[in-house]
């Protein structure tokens, strides 16, 4: 089973109803897409993320109702360096997109999904514990996994895997 | 959503409340969970689940590994259900590679996660029947653990700590005398489920512990991040074997249980349920065990053969690379999810083209699962919260990792 190339044209990808959903709203929104080994997923301009979640959670032919997950993936050292990560799942159509967004290292803030999914409240503390990414609007941004008075973000690629050189 | 929005530091809100500390060394907690509960007297007014305390920063050790090294990692973040999460990364990382599984793997993988559902349901019944006080099934329950934990051992050398699904298929053929152990499992074990029915179903004290307790409606479940059981328990029909195949369970015919109620017991049974309908698709599973090899015909990932290799240079010099520099995989990003005896599990991996995982996230059902526990409790009984929690059933390795 040979893998299939990846598709990044926006243009041919618009067959997704995720994809063409979002264009309609607002095509500044977009930042560009992937097709890769059958999962799709769409960058999302950092300011627009919360709004293009309920879109997709209130889409009447396909909604995406379910979060599945949240977390995030560091770069360092490219710049943008942090990108979050979305895992929709659609229950009753059984689909999955994938939504990421980009965030600096200086200050990577970007709104939280708490209010479109409630679920999103532990993920997103993981993320922030674990990367120091923050999330504005969310209840109860505090360390879950870690201790209170850790110091550092351990997911961070700079944080070395076992003590400091 | 109040629920969802304590205030920083649990304290008092009125004068005729207390917090009552719950943890982290309860022994109905599952592990070490502890619960802060604001109550006034009895009815819980607010809980707020403290997490971490098992925190081993797998995640990270994952990357700093070769991804063949990774499998054993996986066994040790749900001791319940080991084999269910070398699946999961497998199948993930064998996404990556675009590899094909042969069919008597697959095959062998449905088997072995149905019996790792067994267990798991197993001591979920008889841990979470002892908390609410019926100790008896606790012993019922790991009898015929025992026997499945031997099955393990048979199969993989291991109790629990398995790693037998390598990437690429799995890591030795099973052994001789392994299906006829099966099926004389298979065969006795809808008797022990009759059992434990006997001991729980239509019990007095039973039901009154388990019905209308900590109910949840099928909106808040899926607002909540609920999934497995917990999400069918309140009515909602969705289970990824079924709905979003993979390892060829599409070829396999089985219920999906639901029920509407979404209280302890509608859990409980749909759980039991499940026992039943395991033992269903391992008997298909036995029935039409594919012959062949266990292994994907791919020398630069699969190990090869123990002969082969003592035998032939090829075969000596790719059992020599793949341990000492592991294997590339191109560049991209899988999000795997099956369906573990808790829900929806799942694995992220990216890769950035190196022998290295750049990136390996686990999607915890629990710890999604465990978002459910205020909404389940506020407004109950302190006695009611034992119930709440064994009934999502938690392992608080997944949930800290």
């Amino acid at each position: 089973m040979p893998l299939a190339p990846a598709i990044s044209n926006v243009e041919e990808l618009k067959r997704y109803s995720a994809l063409a959903r979002i264009l309609a709203w607002n095509s500044a929104a977009v930042r560009g897409a992937k097709f890769d080994r059958d999962e799709l997923s769409i960058y999302i301009e950092r300011s627009a993320i919360r709004n293009a979640c309920s879109l997709l959670r209130d889409d009447s032919e396909c909604p995406f109702n379910y979060l599945s997950d949240v977390t995030c993936v560091d770069w360092y050292p490219t710049e943008p360096r942090f990108e979050v990560i979305y895992h929709l799942l659609s229950i009753p159509n059984r689909e999955r997109v994938r939504l990421k967004v980009k965030l600096d290292g200086v200050s990577p803030v970007v709104d939280s999904v708490v209010p479109v999914w409630p679920s999103a409240n532990f993920f997103e503390r993981e993320v922030f514990d674990l990367f120091g990414v923050r999330f504005s609007g969310h209840p109860y941004l505090r360390r879950i996994q870690m201790p209170e008075d850790w110091e550092g973000h351990p997911l961070r690629k700079d944080y070395p895997v076992e003590g400091y050189s | 959503m109040a629920h969802l929005n304590p205030t920083p530091v649990l304290e008092p809100g009125q004068d005729r409340t207390m917090i009552l500390n719950m943890g982290p060394q309860h022994p109905s907690t599952h592990g070490v969970l502890r619960l802060l509960l604001e109550i006034d007297g009895e009815t819980i007014v607010r809980l707020m689940p403290d997490i971490g305390y098992l925190h081993t920063g797998i995640e990270k050790t994952c990357e700093a590994k070769f991804y063949q090294q990774v499998v054993p990692l996986t066994d040790r973040i749900d001791y319940l259900c080991p084999l269910t999460n070398n699946l999961c990364y497998c199948l993930a990382v064998e996404k990556l590679l675009g590899l094909e599984i042969p069919p008597k793997a697959q095959w062998m993988r449905v088997l072995l996660n149905e019996l790792t559902r067994i267990n798991s349901h197993l001591v979920w019944l008889g841990t979470h029947a002892m908390d609410i006080g019926a100790v008896t099934v606790f012993l019922y329950c790991f009898r015929e653990r025992e026997d499945i934990l031997r099955m393990f051992e048979m199969v993989s050398g291991q109790r629990m700590m398995t790693s037998y699904f390598r990437i690429g298929g799995l890591a030795l053929e099973p052994p001789i005398g392994f299906f006829e152990r099966v099926k004389v499992f298979v065969d006795q074990f809808p008797s022990k489920v009759d059992e434990y029915e006997n001991l729980l179903t239509a019990n007095p004290i039973w039901l009154k512990r388990t019905k209308g307790v900590a109910a949840i409606s099928a909106e808040d479940a899926i607002q909540l991040g609920a999934s497995g059981p917990t999400l069918r328990g309140s009515g909602v029909d969705f289970d990824l074997r079924r709905d979003m195949p993979y390892s060829s369970y599409d070829k396999f015919q089985f219920k999906v249980p639901v029920a509407t109620e979404g209280d302890v017991f509608a859990r409980y049974i749909i759980r039991v349920q499940e026992l039943r309908e395991s033992i269903a698709i391992i008997q298909q599973a036995l029935a039409g065990m594919p012959e062949g090899r266990i292994k994907a015909d791919a020398p630069k990932v699969v190990l090869p053969d123990r002969e082969k290799m003592k035998t032939q240079m090829e075969a000596l010099i790719y059992h020599f690379k793949i341990i000492t520099e592991g294997f590339a995989v191109p560049e991209g990003e899988v999000y795997q999810a099956v369906e573990s005896p808790r829900g929806e599990m799942a694995y992220y991996v990216v890769s950035d083209g190196t022998a290295k995982p750049y990136r390996v996230h686990m999607r915890s059902a629990c710890l999604a699962n465990m978002q459910l526990l205020p909404k389940m409790c506020e407004g109950h009984l302190i006695a009611d919260v034992v119930a709440a929690i064994g009934s999502i059933d938690i392992v608080l390795g997944e949930i800290d990792r």
